[in-house]
């Protein structure tokens, strides 16, 4: 099915396989690529989940240098949403921080009754962070079973002091921040953590804006909270990340512990979805896909996301080859 | 209620017979709580001014209005985008309602029969139509795009939801606005031969401008402020080109805002504040014209 709808781009994906030889031979990342050629013009629209959003941007707008003439803009739908338009054929590319869902009746099989084959393509990798503030002396590593005691459903009302954590820690009373319910990143914790996707205990400070949760989280050495890497980053002085023991010892959040998959269970992949036809139809959405695919590391680098670890980005060229048919 | 606690009655007499009337224990406090609400909202809202001006200061300046978001240069990131998107739906928002809306209250105030069920109903819904929240308006959109084969991110979507959200309040301002002209202008006219049209189109419409005018404007200044159903709609975030047509993706001043004030980096929050100066400013101005026009155009009768 998907060979032969893909078949007339045949041509194309070898220019872009010859390109993309080219470019790893001379070191030099050639802004337009594909059978787009110089002339790419027109628009690229992406739209999804709020997490990925920067990075796609950051790449339009890398791409927007070379191509001045191709217009990519960016919405932030969130994942679900992002993937409704999509499927409806929307938009070009989907933005995702989590696979879509494969289902019956789901999402990827809805894309394929209305004639929308993808491909997938990882693109960068985040790592949720469990975060106290920096004045906090007494949490350096907590295991995921102790995160699941803070942030079950049944421990709603119960669990309110850290010493009933850990007898080691104080009988102070604990303070949590986290994202609301709408949040893709609240969705993957309590899966990771409660082993049910949205159960958690809903006594906690919630807001969909990360940069709340910084101000709760550093205001009191007693609060934690948890968010997506950049946010910690950027607040490195007043916060305090903490390391996750999930069996293997503790490990703290970082781009090479997320890369090499050993910050389990929260590190997580970050994708686009790609449509097989706008791709095969769209000169500028080829163009700018190659482009993405071959400067992934710097465009995640330009973007501050965790970028993909060697393996990954053979995974993803390989992935991207394919789109050509 | 200790109305009256007579440990001095003198000083009781001189209350009550003082200049500003009654004054018991309870309307003295009464008037402290009314004093002090007056002033914990105006000190909010006088915080928030103040720590968004402190804020955006340092981004006020030409690039601001020049140059497109950047995701990869947070410090030179500006609002070109946001502030024509803004003014283009706006704009094309006014086109739709407008026309629209002060024909609809025409017709409910000088021709509909206020007896007919079907007037009732139109009149009932009017009423509620108006306090339906923003985002109810955006789906509403939605659906109709979806029905008509029409994009959703673009120029025209975004000005049919913000005009559907702004029509009943622009019908209920026609509406006063023609109330107010009084019955011995239209009498008058009447009697000297002019037809119902001609009543309206020469006497009564022309002397209901200045209240129209105002209540139109005062509902666009509401439409530029809305996000959440241009956000339902799918409106963008990233757009690095002017909006150049109906068909155009967009986005808007709030829009940009929502997202820059949700970045981790600090500088997309002082540009979120600088661009929240901007769009006070565009509201404040339009407010003013519309104070000016009812000063300067009302008539009183």
């Amino acid at each position: 099915m998907k060979r032969r709808l893909l078949t007339p781009a045949v041509a194309p994906s070898a220019a872009l396989l010859l390109t993309l030889t080219l470019a790893a031979c001379g070191g030099q990342a050639s802004g337009n690529s594909g059978s787009g050629g110089e002339s790419a013009s027109g628009e690229v629209v992406a739209d999804g989940s709020s997490t990925v959003e920067p990075l796609t941007a950051a790449a339009g707008e890398l791409f927007q240098m070379d191509n001045p003439d191709v217009n990519v803009s960016v919405g932030t739908s969130g994942t679900g949403g992002g993937f409704e338009k999509f499927c409806a054929g929307d938009t070009d590319i989907s933005n995702a921080s989590r696979p879509i869902k494969t289902d019956e009746d789901a999402e990827g099989p809805a894309c394929k009754k209305n004639g929308i084959d993808y491909t997938e393509l990882q693109v960068a990798n985040d790592a949720l962070t469990v975060v106290v503030s920096a004045e906090n002396d007494f949490i350096t590593c907590l295991t995921t079973d102790e995160l699941n005691k803070l942030w079950a459903p049944e421990s709603e009302g119960k669990i309110t002091t850290w010493d009933q954590i850990n007898p080691d820690f104080p009988s102070e009373e604990i303070e949590l921040f986290g994202p609301g319910t709408d949040s893709g990143t609240f969705d993957y914790f309590t899966d990771e953590i409660n082993g049910e996707e949205g159960a958690s205990r809903s006594d906690y400070n919630a807001s969909e804006d990360d940069n709340v949760l910084v101000q709760g989280v550093s205001g009191s050495p007693n609060a934690l909270g948890y968010f997506g890497y950049t946010y910690y980053e950027e607040n490195a002085d007043a916060l305090k990340a903490v390391e996750i023991d999930s069996g293997e010892g503790c490990v703290a959040p970082s781009a090479e512990s997320a890369q090499d998959g050993s910050y389990v269970p929260l590190s997580r992949p970050l994708f686009v979805y790609v449509s097989n036809q706008a791709y095969a139809d769209k000169p500028q959405v080829q163009a700018f896909v190659d482009y993405y695919v071959e400067n992934d590391t710097e465009i995640a680098e330009q973007a501050q996301f965790i970028p993909l670890s060697d393996e990954q980005r053979t995974a993803l060229t390989d992935a991207a080859a394919k789109l050509g048919g | 209620m200790t109305t009256t606690a007579p440990s001095s009655t003198s000083t009781a007499t001189r209350l009550r017979t003082a200049r500003h009337g009654n004054r018991s224990l309870a309307s003295v406090v009464f008037l402290v709580a009314l004093w002090f609400a007056l002033a914990f909202s105006v000190l909010c809202l006088t915080v928030l001014l103040v720590d968004a001006f402190l804020d955006g200061m340092t981004r006020l300046d030409a690039n601001l209005f020049t140059r497109y978001t950047s995701r990869i240069q947070p410090e030179a990131a500006g609002a070109r985008a946001a502030i024509l998107g803004s003014a283009m739906v706006i704009a094309l928002t006014a086109l739709l309602a407008i026309p629209l809306g002060v024909a609809a209250g025409v017709y409910l105030e000088e021709f509909a029969d206020p007896r007919r069920w079907y007037n009732k109903l139109i009149e009932v819904n009017l009423t509620n139509l108006a306090a339906v929240p923003a985002i109810v308006y955006g789906m509403l959109t939605a659906g109709l795009a979806l029905a008509i084969d029409l994009p959703r991110r673009v120029v025209l979507s975004g000005a049919i939801a913000l005009a559907l959200l702004i029509l009943p309040v622009i019908i209920i301002a026609t509406r006063e606005a023609m109330r107010a002209v009084p019955r011995e202008i239209r009498d008058g006219s009447l009697a000297l031969g002019a037809t119902p049209l001609q009543t309206v189109w020469r006497q009564t419409l022309p002397s209901a401008i200045p209240g129209i005018a105002t209540g139109a404007i005062l509902a666009l200044s509401r439409a530029l402020g809305e996000a959440a159903p241009l956000l339902l709609l799918g409106g963008l975030v990233f757009v690095t080109y002017d909006p150049n047509g109906l068909m155009s993706g967009f986005t808007t001043l709030p829009i940009q805002i929502f997202n820059w004030a949700q970045q981790p980096q600090e500088e997309f929050r002082q540009a979120a504040s600088a661009a929240i100066i901007v769009m006070l400013v565009l509201l404040l101005a339009m407010n003013a014209v519309a104070i000016l026009i009812r000063n300067r155009y009302q008539k009183r009768w």
